[in-house]
């Protein structure tokens, strides 16, 4: 009797504890929301949050269907490449040739700013007039103009 | 010339080079009456391996470029089937191509209108890019040469097919 009702309750708790793991397995890890503003319509060419097109539809109801199935975000996207290709995701990704998309930019950057920097010291060098393509200073008047300038001051009285 | 308008010279032909890379790889032109058609490899939609209109060659081809979601595809999928009864064998087939469609979908639309001829699938658009479509469903006629005979932008109806497809398909069979 008692070993009955010890198996009873044994079997009890393996069924519980199933239950519930499937239910922790089954708990949207994302949401329709959170997917659709990282994901294009292919055929309207914008977010899939902008796009009302019956493909748009067809697309939404599939991400829903794999958010109820509990798909994080990665296994959804990874999914809607393999229907759609990587043209489905609004960002690159970041890895392979796409990586290219990230890198790019930040290396012009880098690139702009460093030749900005020296464009900056060379100007700077040429306003003190220390710069080695500063042009060289006037020459000041011969002997012979200064004294007729002095000649000339003495005879106007200035 | 200096080292740095070389350097200018370079820069500047590369920002243009990239632009006009841009311009080219965005835009399509539709492929004409005349023109080869393209023929890439695409997997079958069933999931059973890759096909291409190359496996066709000798055989007149009506590629059809479709999707599940697309009203106008749903009204001549019966009319292709139909035609494909009546005409498919050694000298002719119908072609179908999901384009920027679900494959589960594709899938469910070919069981609910019966549609017997083979299937291929172009989930990015690539291909119906290739040909220059502006959406679904468009239909090519493609000779046994690979060239196209015959195209047509929206939904084909049993009247093209008899008396536009059909002519040209016996005439030069």
């Amino acid at each position: 009797m008692i070993l009955r009702a010890t198996r009873t309750i044994a079997i009890a708790a393996a069924a519980a504890l199933l239950a519930s793991s499937v239910a922790v397995a089954a708990q949207p890890q994302t949401s329709l929301n959170e997917i659709e503003s990282e994901v294009m319509c292919p055929v309207c060419g914008t977010l899939l949050e902008l796009a009302e097109s019956p493909q748009a539809q067809r697309e939404k109801v599939f991400i829903e269907r794999l958010v109820d199935e509990g798909k994080s975000k990665t296994e959804i996207k990874d999914a809607l490449v393999r229907e759609y290709g990587d043209e489905v995701l609004a960002l690159p990704q970041d890895s392979g040739f796409s990586l290219s998309a990230y890198l790019v930019p930040i290396v012009a950057f880098v690139v702009a700013a460093i030749a900005l920097a020296f464009a900056v010291v060379r100007w700077r060098r040429a306003s003190d007039g220390g710069g080695e393509d500063a042009a060289p200073p006037p020459p000041g008047p011969s002997a012979e103009d200064s004294a007729r300038l002095d000649a000339d001051l003495a005879r106007y009285d200035l | 010339m200096s080292v740095r308008s070389s350097i200018a010279v370079l820069a500047v032909l590369a920002v243009v080079g990239l632009l006009v890379f841009g311009l080219v790889s965005k835009g399509s032109t539709r492929i004409a009456v005349g023109d080869t058609a393209p023929s890439p490899t695409l997997p079958r939609l069933d999931g059973n391996g890759k096909s291409s209109l190359a496996a066709y060659s000798g055989q007149w081809v009506l590629v059809n470029f479709w999707a599940s979601w697309c009203e106008p595809c749903e009204e001549e999928a019966p009319a292709l089937e139909e035609f494909q009864q009546q005409q498919g064998g050694k000298d002719f087939t119908v072609l179908g191509i999901d384009s920027r469609d679900l494959s589960g979908d594709g899938r469910e639309f070919t069981r609910k209108y019966g549609l017997s001829y083979p299937q291929l699938r172009d989930g990015n658009g690539d291909v119906a890019h290739e040909y220059g479509t502006n959406g679904v469903p468009e239909n090519y006629l493609v000779d046994p040469e690979g060239k196209v005979a015959w195209l047509t932008v929206g939904p084909v109806t049993e009247t093209m097919l008899s008396e536009e497809v059909l002519p040209l398909v016996r005439e030069k069979s």
